[in-house]
């Protein structure tokens, strides 16, 4: 690089480009993909995530959230916050321990990872003595009990990871004084729970596989008392008093048992679901209220024939008794407790099932579900594409907001319960929408402007059609006397009801709140904003895109079946308008153009242009090859011929096998050598290499006639002096289209028609498929949007200069002159580097250094995974970094690009990143998490020791006699030893 | 780099003996060697000899290494008057019904010789490599050798014309691993390699490229770190002027450069080429008179150097409304990627471009 600095422009211009660009991936939107564990700090209010990816996520208030990941690529199993400390520990698949921490950096917190530890066993035992199976973070801060498989409890002083070998409860230790007529003392098994003694630190009740517990005194060095459970134990829970043990069972029972140090039977023993056989209970948590009953939670317990495929969490109160039905896999919960210690009223109920998180409202009458601010699952249906508006106007932003807001009626009206952190981010400079069309034919609007992703407004367009589903089926009450007594919660319903209704196109205009989307069947809605109710009937217009192509058969799905009959829109964005392409395949390109009130839109087989005041088509246009057979044949015959290829080929080997056995049997010799012959041919099956064929594309290629990209455009298509309204299309064989629209004057807008006419049809010559149009206008720049230059938010577009052609294909950029179309200048990308163009998007880059300063570029995403920034008008190359691994298509397919150079991506089914590539345009989390007052410090209002929660262990709550306790530990604190009978003593009593 | 070898010796004869054959007849006459004369007077007097004023001829010779050139002006007229020693033994054909392919060796060679096989060969006890060199306006270049002298000789850099015609160009690639010598000792690298070719495709019929032989760049890219899918991209985008370098499978049949004497064997489309787009003119600097590969001003070419250098995508084609279709003109300057120095033709930019006949389907 140092030798280009000698010339002083290209200098400048380097560092032009550091004021211009940076690369920084700067949040991730969404639910997290295959969630693994669950942690929760009362006293820090954090919530953490571990997945089995090996991702650590933590999240506050909405906005304060942090994210690490562990080297090692092993799911992390479980979390857990050292209490009233900014410290916590992931126990991974691999049996690392890994010890992470919020350090303060220049004001804000940064998540961090300071220790790694692996319990080492003594020489020679088998690693099943180590493998640890249940982690206890002592309420004291300084320790951490490893119970493990075999049977052992290791004690490690944190933060340090310093095993404490003395202190170690061995298994032998606690089998000597198992009582003799317990059936399952020859083998306790791993070690299944640890609970701490919520009054008494020093007391833990150790809880095997196989059933029995022990009250454990650490200081002691004894079992104080003895449990004898003989079901395989779950979990193990230590009601807040210290009085009670809750254990649950494999068998769907939970028995209590009182700590008196005698060993004595239950107390009580209960199968919720009983009768028949039932599923375990898998964690089991026990809460006092000030006055009432207390509140019990289990997870699983179901009867195992009726509903073993259910994902349930019961929750009992007094007379109420639900049994929360959840759509997928419960991973984990926990319970948020009212009061400045957190030992108060249990407020809300947090549950990590695997594809969402759902809260509940404890407080509140029929415990309704608290919209959650982050941690949306996008995908609760599948996503199906996605389209950003950047810059939205007020009026827009509160009128979607409102319809929105109608929507959520059945959320209770609680705010947030998790509230850690600060969040210092700026407000965001401007409100940005996420648009994301789904699977089920839904567009849900997020507010994209600041790190949360938070849902506005969802929109359903299947109702405009006739589909097979009942509208009553879903989410509907569970019938009175039902039992068990379900209810469903959650929003993720990955089943779609038709999946000719999904979302492929959309298009927002934000400055008329006109909205079109278009769909797998080949249909087109134009919807606008209405703040009230509205039954209308939706006309559909049929467009016949052959246009007399003869010998096409069209193979796939059939076109939606349109209600006739007038629906009942909710406010919000209402259909009024519909066109339906014949045949009705996948809508491949959509645009709207809310001045000119025209829609155009393109599929494999042509493109069209529909007036939707005046309802009616203005141009069809086929480009179908006719000797292209897979466009004609529809979108079924290409997976067909795969799968029969790969059959015939399975079938041959076969037949040779058969013909092996039936004619040669007698013949050793012939046999030997037929059997070479086929080792010969299965060994040459599997050595092929993957060949690729290096031809030229032509006319015949495949689906050339296929629309990428439409563009309407107003500029100097016939003669330089006159502008004119125009419409271009691009093609996958590498050709452009362009009309010239003649639109009537504004006052006979609604009678007289609206015209096409062919004006150009430029032809690329490599061919390759034709992925953006863009004209810029007399300065280089892009041309505004449709009512930008009316809404005073762009400079209007420089009309005396000449107007130039950018036509972006997959392989190059391509500079054209207007009105008369010559080459001008061009970059390519795919002859020099092998990548190719797989989205494209406009944007502004501003400065960081000088406010005034700002370039338009083209951001483009490449097959490799790599985006580049391409200067405008010159079309050369600027920056370009690796952001999307290449081999995830996924990804790459679903980028969208902001306006001001800021982008998405799906990471997994239900994650965005984002990512950004402009120094000004940056929006990532920036937030503070204080640690907790020290507790040696004189705070007299510690707060109560934190538990960290996962599937087997859950925080130990303060006790209703919160002084007491804080005597306790206060004693604790200030000098351990001699205090400990004290301790002791207290405890007990 | 070979004159010594190829100057006229200087026991000069004054006369030339010539023994021409047209059909089954001979004629056979003498030549003053310090007066040849011009061509055109010398194609008269060959009309005259064998009787045959109006037909149309392709004269050729046997040269001293029993090569078949042609004699179509004043210049090859010349080196062949002058090498002759004694005899010049001529043989004239019917324009028409041309049979005789001229090139090296083309006389004796067999005729299923493969081509690939043998060209370039160092080794003069074997038999010597023919080319095939055709008449300077039929010229149709499908493929050449480039960078000869700046390559190393286990490498060659071939460039396929896949410009306007309909032929495949017909070959597949793989992903392979070959073995490199590097400071630490040979090293397996992953590598490409041409895995299959089509029958009749452009790229068998060169017989320039072979299966296995490993592909080292494409249009001056090195491939090295790249994908098969990235290299397969690079072709196709380069497809109409695609220049790979290669490391052949057989390397037996590679360029010896200069110092060995054996300049001999080296025959018109070996020639020094500096630049990409000499190689054709390899025929005029073949006669050994040592002049630069420079082309003569009477040889007539049917295609336009601007042509063969120009981007496959200047040819884009533009239909205006109600108007013929038109292939669009550079407009001024080309903006390319830095890297991409050797093969963009910006010298050239200017050059008036041909079409020839693209096949537009709109």
């Amino acid at each position: 690089m140092k030798r280009f600095r000698r010339h002083g422009q290209e200098s400048q211009r380097d560092r032009l480009k550091q004021e211009l660009f940076q690369f920084n991936k700067t949040v991730e939107h969404g639910f997290p993909h295959q969630p693994s564990a669950l942690g929760y700090s009362p006293s820090l209010q954090l919530l953490a995530i571990g997945t089995r990816s090996g991702a650590i996520k933590l999240y506050g208030a909405p906005g304060v959230e942090f994210m690490g990941l562990h080297d090692e690529n092993a799911a992390v199993t479980q979390v857990h916050f050292l209490p009233c400390q900014v410290e916590l520990v992931t126990l991974l698949d691999d049996n690392s321990l890994h010890m992470w921490t919020l350090r303060a950096h220049k004001g804000l917190s940064e998540l961090l990872e300071i220790g790694r530890f692996t319990l080492t066993g003594p020489p020679g035992a088998p690693p099943s003595v180590t493998r640890v199976t249940a982690v206890l973070a002592h309420s004291s801060g300084e320790l951490l009990l490893l119970g493990t498989e075999g049977g052992h409890v290791f004690v490690v002083e944190v933060p340090g990871f310093r095993e404490l070998e003395e202190r170690n409860i061995s298994l032998d230790q606690v089998a000597s004084s198992v009582p003799d007529d317990y059936i399952g003392r020859r083998n306790l098994e791993h070690v299944e729970a640890l609970q701490e003694n919520p009054v008494n630190p020093n007391q833990v009740v150790i809880g095997y596989g196989r059933g029995l517990m022990v009250i454990w005194d650490l200081e002691r060095q004894c079992a104080v008392q003895h449990i004898p459970a003989t079901q395989q134990l779950e979990s193990v829970w230590w009601t807040e008093d210290g009085g009670y043990i809750l254990s649950s069972h494999s068998d769907g029972s939970y028995c209590q048992w009182m700590v008196s140090g005698e060993d004595e039977d239950e107390e009580k023993s209960d199968i919720p679901y009983g009768h028949f056989p039932c599923k375990a209970i898998s964690k089991i948590v026990q809460l006092p209220t000030e006055e009432g009953p207390p509140f019990l939670l289990f997870s699983g317990g179901m009867p195992r024939a009726s509903y073993g495929d259910r994902h349930c969490i019961t929750v009992i109160h007094s007379k109420t008794h639900v049994a929360l039905d959840f759509t997928s896999r419960i991973i984990d919960f926990f319970t948020i407790r009212d009061g400045p210690q957190h030992t108060g009223d249990p407020s809300a109920l947090v549950v990590l099932v695997e594809e969402e998180l759902v809260v509940i409202d404890l407080q509140t009458e029929g415990w309704p579900v608290i919209q959650t601010p982050y941690l949306v699952p996008l995908h609760s249906s599948a996503i199906t594409c996605s389209h950003h508006v950047s810059a939205i106007p007020l009026k827009l932003w509160e009128r979607v907001i409102a319809a929105g807001e109608l929507q959520n009626t059945h959320y209770s009206k609680k705010p947030w319960p998790i509230t850690g952190g600060q969040n210092l981010a700026p407000d965001p400079p401007q409100r940005d929408l996420l648009l994301t069309g789904h699977e089920d034919g839904t567009v849900r609007f997020w507010d994209a402007s600041g790190v949360c992703l938070y849902p506005m407004y969802k929109l359903s367009t299947a109702g405009v059609f006739h589909t097979d589903a009942d509208p009553n089926d879903n989410m509907n009450q569970g019938t009175e006397g039902e039992w068990p007594p379900f209810r469903k919660v959650g929003c993720f319903d990955p089943y779609s009801d038709d999946p000719r209704l999904g979302v492929q196109k959309i298009h927002l205009c934000k400055y008329s709140g006109y909205l079109t989307i278009a769909g797998t069947a080949g249909q087109i809605l134009v919807l606008e904003l209405n703040d009230e109710a509205a039954e209308q009937t939706v006309e559909a217009k049929v467009v016949d895109l052959l246009q007399g192509q003869e010998g096409f058969r069209w193979k796939g799905h059939t076109r939606l079946d349109v209600r006739e009959e007038p629906v009942l829109f909710p406010p919000g964005f209402q259909p009024f308008a519909l066109v339906q392409c014949q045949p009705p395949a996948v809508v491949t390109a959509l645009t709207l153009h809310s001045e000119w009130k025209l829609v155009a839109f393109g599929t494999s087989h042509g493109f069209g242009l529909y007036d939707y005041q005046q309802k009616n088509n203005v141009l069809i246009k086929c480009t179908l090859n006719p000797t292209d057979q897979l466009a004609m044949e529809g979108p079924l015959s290409r997976v067909k011929s795969i799968k029969k290829s790969l059959r015939q080929s399975f079938r041959r080997i076969r037949r040779s096998r058969v013909s092996l056995r039936k004619h040669h049997v007698h013949n050793a010799a012939k046999l030997q050598e037929a059997n070479a012959r086929l080792e010969a041919e299965l060994a040459e099956m599997e050595l092929a290499p993957v060949q690729r064929k290096i031809e030229a594309r032509s006319s015949d290629d495949s689906f050339t006639g296929l629309v990428r990209t439409i563009y309407f455009a107003d500029t100097f298509l016939s003669d330089s002096s006159h502008s004119t309204p125009s419409l271009w299309a691009g093609t996958n064989g590498g050709c452009v289209f362009a009309y010239m629209l003649r639109l009537p004057p504004v006052e006979h807008r609604a009678e007289e028609p609206v015209t096409a006419q062919p004006a150009k049809e430029i032809q690329l010559m490599h061919r390759a498929p034709v992925v953006g149009i863009v004209v810029l206008d007399g300065h280089g720049a892009p041309l505004p949007e449709p009512l930008e230059v009316a809404h005073d938010l762009a400079r209007s577009p420089d009309m005396q200069g000449s107007h130039h052609l950018l036509v972006i294909s997959e392989e190059q950029f391509k500079v054209f002159t207007l009105p008369k179309v010559s080459a001008k200048m061009k970059l390519k990308l795919t002859a020099v580097d092998g990548s190719r163009v797989r989205r494209v998007g406009v944007a502004w880059f501003g400065s960081n250094r000088s406010e005034d300063y700002g370039e338009s570029g083209l951001v483009v995403l490449t097959n490799q995974g790599d985006v580049h920034v391409v200067s405008l008008p010159t079309v050369k190359m600027q920056v370009h970094y690796p952001c999307v691994r290449r081999e995830d298509v996924s990804g790459i397919a679903s980028c969208v690009f902001t306006k001001h150079g800021q982008g998405f991506y799906l990471i997994s089914p239900s994650e965005f990143e984002r990512f950004s590539l402009s120094t000004r345009c940056v929006v990532e989390p920036r937030c503070l998490v204080e640690v907790p007052l020290h507790p040696g410090s004189s705070n007299k209002h510690r707060p109560q020791p934190d538990g960290a929660s996962s599937a087997h262990r859950n925080a130990r709550q303060g006790s209703e006699d919160a002084e007491v306790l804080q005597e306790i530990q206060k004693s604790l604190e200030g000098d351990q030893t001699s205090f400990l009978e004290n301790n002791v003593k207290s405890a007990v009593a | 780099m070979n004159k010594n070898h190829r100057v006229p010796s200087n026991r000069s004869l004054s006369a030339v003996e010539v023994k021409s054959k047209f059909g089954a007849e001979f004629r056979r006459f003498s030549l003053d060697r310090s007066k040849p004369g011009r061509f055109d007077e010398f194609y008269g007097l060959l009309q005259h000899v064998h009787r045959i004023p109006n037909v149309e001829l392709l004269v050729g010779y046997a040269d001293v290494h029993g090569d078949l050139l042609p004699i179509n002006n004043d210049d090859n007229y010349h080196k062949a008057i002058s090498t002759a020693s004694p005899l010049l033994r001529l043989f004239l054909q019917r324009k028409e019904e041309a049979d005789y392919t001229f090139g090296t060796n083309s006389l004796t060679r067999k005729k299923n010789t493969v081509l690939s096989a043998v060209l370039l060969r160092p080794d003069p006890n074997r038999k010597k490599p023919p080319v095939i060199i055709s008449l300077p306006r039929d010229f149709r270049p499908v493929s050449s050798i480039i960078d000869v002298d700046i390559l190393p000789e286990t490498h060659r850099r071939v460039r396929l014309y896949k410009h306007g015609q309909e032929k495949p160009l017909g070959f597949y690639i793989r992903d392979g691993s070959s073995v490199r010598v590097t400071p630490q000792g040979l090293e397996k690298v992953p590598g490409i390699f041409i895995s299959r070719m089509v029958p009749g495709g452009l790229a068998e019929s060169t017989g320039l490229l072979a299966v296995n032989d490993e592909v080292l760049e494409v249009n001056g890219i090195e491939v090295a770190g790249k994908s098969l899918d990235q290299v397969t991209d690079m072709m196709i985008a380069n497809s109409h002027n695609l220049i790979i370098t290669v490391k052949p499978a057989n390397q037996r049949n590679n360029v010896v450069r200069s110092g060995g004497g054996g300049g001999g064997a080296a025959s018109g489309s070996s020639g020094r080429s500096s630049d990409s787009g000499a190689s054709y003119y390899g025929y005029s600097s073949h006669g050994g008179v040592g002049a630069p590969a420079s082309m003569p001003s009477h040889i007539i070419q049917n295609f336009p150097v601007g042509e063969l250098e120009s981007d496959e995508d200047d040819e884009d084609l533009v239909i205006e409304a109600g108007g013929e279709a038109e292939p669009i003109r550079r407009a001024s300057s080309n903006y390319s990627m830095p890297s991409l120095l050797r093969y963009e033709p910006n010298a050239i930019s200017t050059t008036p471009l041909e079409e020839d006949g693209t096949v537009i389907t709109l």
